[in-house]
């Protein structure tokens, strides 16, 4: 029997096949290990719906750190046990063979895919299937390269209307509003910051000025694209007080990196005082 | 090689009529009109989707030279099939000029009638024009442009391929290739059912 | 006449002439060479980009020497802006998924050995598979050609969502005649990959050697069909919507471009046009994609693994029928890359179940290939340390699938490195993976001399260890938050991470520099390998009982007759502990 490439290497080869069983033990244990002790895990959560996805993202952990770790150790342990075995070495089949390879996998991942599917359809529709209280706080907020800027009705509660061709960031007009002939944009404010009151509800606006954006803030537990010609909006409550970041993660130009800003979660009286002095300022 | 050594196993096979390369000719034209259907689907479901993007969706008037360009190509594929069966008996072991000469002319009808839909079709476009209605006017009149430039370049492919056979009837006269002819033909007629359907989705759609 | 299986006396003419036998050539084999060769210089340039982004990274303003030749504008006094990281970025997915996973695989590997494993003389069509290749060819040409121009490749990344990708110049650097460049090359591309499949298709229907049912076809032959018949429909979707994005940046049409838009204070003319559509075109070809990129590879390990194991898997159909359903289940699923994108919500709940679901026949065949292991006589050499390191590799990246496919956790992971770990884990380590196994493998036969062992063996344990410690905290730094397709990292939180992105990026060059000793082991072999006999690996399938190289018609003017399934492995054979697939001794009961 000739096999040419094995000549030159005896028995080194199955001294390589427990190598190559250790090496895969060290790296799935090394791989788990952070995730196990919690070395990266999200930022604290400041939202009142992103408990639900939490719970989510953790059993999904278990789950994927049993079934990674489950099927790299029995790969090590075959790999160790039936690789360059005694010549003549007898062959064996894997009790239950096939059948009971397609039965698991139906079983466990059909249990797996009904219940995250299924349960975790809770966490999503918190955020999506519910609409915004009436009594929200409207807020509109615009993306455009390679910056946010939010708007707030002022007291009319209306927004002014949005005249691409008036756009002029020179001039601070960077929704394009005309006071001149829109009343209703007179007492709009604008901010480059997305300042709102704890334990409000938020119904945020989004508009595209040019291209594809994303509005993420991490804590908050809220990702959603800005698309041109689409009225798409996201509604949350913050829980916290603080300075958080909002940061663009969707590919928009080459400001992309640099395109972020701060969610400012404040005392309703601060945010009462802080909108007085914005609408005082415009 | 182990197969050689028993050739008893080769000799008891019964022979068929087809050669696996026939075969794989037809595959591979039924394949390529998958592939080809698959495209035009996504054309027409951009143009589902476009439609109920926006409001801006204005009706176009069809040419009416739409529809004798259709009949053409409804006509070419009748030459096409008297074609076909002119030429189906003419076996590569016997010259039989009078069937070529059949097909032949046959097949120059095709051809006349494919170019009479082309030249057609460029004349919808001219009269389209002339109202007004260009490439990118608007979003109807963008949907009109690209399903038919994108048919009548997939017809300009099958008149290369009626072009192509042609060409080997005056060359090696009973010794075509049948197989390349059928495949010709089967593509022929689809092209001539696609417009259809476009022709559908453009009255109905546009 | 003759009988359906048979071949006439020639598919074409013995090749004649330096052009006609390595240029031009009609013969599969070497098209299947010129593919390799394609894919391997793409994935070269295309490994380089990565190591251009990872230094930028983490050591921004580092001057690279000699970067400003390659761009004046994009690298000044070699310093890459962050324009030209996102031209980087672009062009690296774009070689990548395109000219190196969808080639090497399943054009490179599967033209050289579908019609031999079949029993053919050559593809059904030896036009146009040469066609093919170069029609890819020309598509790469086109597409390299936009580092070459003055304003660069575009930015808006290889998927080039619109409206960026849409609008034109205005968009930003890159996005004129790169931007255009790019739709030209991916539009050629396509036509190639559809000449290609065609080919696939048709000769596995029709050029089946006597005895060569659809069932004993080897399983790599099966999954390069499979890939053909997605290729077939999926390139048929990307055409198209090229087609329209160019007449966009083109011809004035609004197919994707709403009203409004003021981009660089110009106020663009198009309205009404949908950016979802883009998406929707785009990913609905994308998501088959990746699914071509990851069953060829599928297939080769599956087979290089049953020879080294001396023993068939657990069941071959079984791994079959889930191919088939991954293939068919991956047209359901192509809204999960659009979760939070702004269509209906209702939508991210339809397309996340199909996702899910394609969890149960990728678990299957891990479990297949894990439970075949157990009782075999594993032959440890460097094809199949790749098959195995291609099974923990598909594991790993498959797991975090798992994350993704909901949408509730993708609200928290969507565009940050936990994607980009996921999809390198499993389509640019998992598949690769199968690419190096198959090159170990078939080396040999290709070129008639054998790979070394001994510098296969230690690429594989640089590349397995790198690999891992290059992706694995990609997953770490998404779970945290880092944002994807950033040049820099400005955010607050991004301090803490930088450590970790060094040690990325120490190890992405590393495993870089551990890629020579392959290129090396390439072509030294070549000349100084050992020579190869006909059968070095002792296997069962036809590429096995032809001489190393095959003749230019493969079985020499003969035809194959086959009397057993693929894999007659662990049985008393004339020959050892196999029977040849065309033997004509009794099978094992």
């Amino acid at each position: 029997m000739e096999i040419a490439a094995r000549v030159g290497l005896g028995e080194r080869l199955d001294a390589m096949g427990k190598l190559f069983a250790i090496v895969l033990v060290i790296i799935a244990l090394a791989s788990a290990y952070p995730i196990a002790k919690h070395m990266y895990v999200p930022p604290e959560d400041i939202s009142t719906h992103g408990h639900a996805i939490d719970d989510q993202l953790s059993d999904t952990m278990a789950e994927a750190g049993f079934a990674f770790l489950g099927a790299q150790i029995i790969l090590a342990f075959f790999v160790w046990k039936f690789s360059e075995r005694k010549e003549g070495a007898k062959l064996k089949n894997f009790p239950g063979g096939a059948k009971l390879m397609v039965s698991v996998a139906f079983i466990i991942v059909g249990a797996e895919v009904f219940a995250l599917g299924v349960l975790g359809q809770k966490a999503w529709a918190n955020v999506y299937f519910t609409p915004p209280r009436p009594d929200a706080l409207q807020i509109q907020a615009q993306a455009g390269q390679f910056a946010f800027y939010f708007r707030y009705p002022g007291a009319d509660g209306k927004f002014g209307a949005i005249h691409p061709d008036k756009i002029d960031e020179g001039n601070q007009n960077f929704f394009g509003l005309d006071p001149a002939n829109d009343i209703e944009a007179r007492d709009d404010i604008v901010s480059g910051e997305l300042t709102i009151p704890v334990n409000r509800e938020v119904h945020l606006l989004m508009h595209a000025k040019d291209v594809g954006h994303s509005f993420y803030v991490r804590e908050l537990r809220i990702q959603q694209d800005f698309v041109p010609g689409l009225d798409l909006s996201v509604h949350f409550t913050a829980t916290k007080i603080g300075r958080y970041e909002i940061v663009c993660t969707q590919l928009c130009g080459l400001g992309h990196y640099n395109m972020k800003a701060y969610l400012s979660v404040m005392a309703q009286d601060d945010f009462e005082k802080w909108l007085k002095q914005k609408a005082s300022e415009q | 090689m182990s197969s050689t050594t028993y050739p008893s196993v080769r000799a008891a096979a019964a022979p068929k009529v087809r050669s696996a390369h026939a075969e794989a000719s037809r595959s591979g034209i039924w394949v390529g009109i998958c592939t080809i259907t698959m495209s035009f689907m996504a054309f027409l479901s951009a143009l589902y989707v476009r439609q109920g993007a926006s409001a801006d969706w204005t009706h176009i008037v069809l040419p009416r030279i739409l529809y004798l360009n259709t009949l053409a190509l409804l006509l070419s594929s009748a030459t096409l099939e008297m074609s076909r069966r002119a030429l189906a008996p003419v076996s590569g072991s016997e010259v039989d000029s009078v069937a070529v000469r059949k097909g032949f002319a046959w097949l120059s009808g095709t051809l006349a009638l494919g170019l009479l839909f082309v030249a057609g079709q460029y004349e919808a476009w001219r009269q389209l024009a002339a109202q007004g209605l260009y490439l990118a006017t608007n979003a109807n009149s963008s949907f009109y442009y690209v399903l038919t430039a994108m048919h009548g370049l997939h017809l300009l492919a099958g008149i290369a391929a009626l072009l192509f056979v042609m060409s080997r009837l005056l060359l090696v006269g009973n010794r075509f290739r049948h197989s390349t002819f059928e495949a010709t033909t089967i593509y022929w007629h689809f092209m001539g059912v696609l417009w259809l359907f476009l022709l559908l989705v453009l009255r109905t759609k546009l | 006449m003759q009988e359906a299986s048979a071949q006439p006396a020639h598919v074409h003419a013995p090749p004649e002439g330096f052009i006609r036998k390595h240029v031009f050539s009609l013969d599969h084999k070497v098209i299947g060479k010129q593919y390799y060769a394609l894919g391997l210089l793409a994935v070269c340039m295309g490994m380089g980009l990565s190591w251009l982004m990872r230094f930028h990274l983490v050591w921004p303003t580092t001057r690279i020497p000699g970067l400003e030749l390659l761009s004046k504008v994009g690298a000044p006094g070699g310093v890459i802006t962050p324009e030209y990281y996102l031209s980087l970025l672009t062009m690296h997915g774009t070689l990548m998924v395109f000219f190196v996973l969808t080639n090497a695989p399943f054009a490179a590997f599967g033209n050289y050995f579908l019609p031999i494993q079949i029993g053919a003389e050559d593809m059904a069509f030896p036009r146009f598979n040469m066609m093919s290749f170069w029609t890819t060819l020309v598509a790469f040409l086109v597409l390299v050609l936009a580092f070459v121009i003055p304003d660069g490749p575009p930015i808006s990344g290889w998927t080039s969502y619109a409206p960026l990708s849409a609008v034109g110049q205005d968009a930003g650097p890159g996005m004129g005649w790169g931007m255009n460049l790019w739709g030209i090359s991916i539009a050629i591309f396509c036509i190639g990959s559809l000449l290609g499949a065609l080919n696939f298709i048709a000769t596995t229907l029709d050029l089946r050697a006597k005895g060569m049912t659809l069932m004993r076809m080897p399983i790599c032959t099966w999954a390069w069909f499979i890939t053909s018949c997605i290729a077939l429909l999926a390139f048929a979707v990307l055409l198209p919507a090229c087609i329209l994005l160019i007449l966009d940046r083109t011809a004035g049409t609004s197919f994707f471009i709403p009203s409004g838009l003021v981009v660089s204070d110009r106020l663009q003319p198009h309205s009404g046009g949908s950016p979802l559509l883009w998406q929707h075109l785009f990913w609905f070809f994308g998501h088959p994609e990746v699914y071509i990129a990851i069953l060829p590879s599928m297939g080769i390990v599956s087979h290089i693994l049953i020879n080294s194991m001396r023993k068939p898997l657990l069941s071959s159909k079984v791994i079959i029928y889930c191919m088939m359903s991954i293939g068919f289940l991956s047209w359901m699923v192509w809204g999960h890359h659009m979760f939070v994108s702004g269509m209906n919500p209702f939508s991210s709940l339809l397309f996340s179940f199909p996702t899910l679901t394609i969890t149960i026949p990728a678990t299957i065949m891990t479990l297949i290939w894990l439970g075949s292991l157990y009782g075999a006589n594993l032959r440890i050499n460097a094809a199949s340390l790749f098959a195995l390191g291609f099974i923990s590799m598909f594991v790993s990246g498959g797991v975090s699938g798992f994350f993704l496919a909901q949408p509730s956790i993708d609200i928290v992971l969507h565009a940050t490195y936990f994607v980009v770990g996921h999809f390198h884990m499993v389509m640019g380590v998992a598949s690769i993976f199968g690419v190096f196994a198959g090159t170990y493998f078939w080396y040999g036969k290709m070129t008639g001399r054998m790979m070394n062992e001994k510098l296969g063996q230690l690429h594989f344990w640089l590349t397995f260890i790198g690999t891992y410690c290059i992706f694995m905290p990609f997953h770490y730094l998404g779970l945290v938050g880092n944002i994807r397709r950033y040049s820099s990292f400005v955010n607050d939180f991004m301090g803490p991470l930088m450590p970790l992105h060094k040690f990325i990026t120490i190890a992405a060059l590393s495993t870089g520099a551990a890629q020579f000793i392959f290129l090396f082991n390439l072509i030294y072999s070549h000349f100084k390998g050992k020579p190869a006999s006909e059968n070095p690996w002792e296997g069962t399938t036809l590429e096995w009982s032809i001489p190393s190289p095959p003749p230019w018609n493969n079985f020499g003017g003969k035809h194959p007759v086959i009397y057993h399934d693929p894999y007659q492995y662990g049985v008393k054979g004339s020959k050892g502990d196999y029977i040849m697939q065309d033997s004509p001794e009794p099978s094992a009961s």
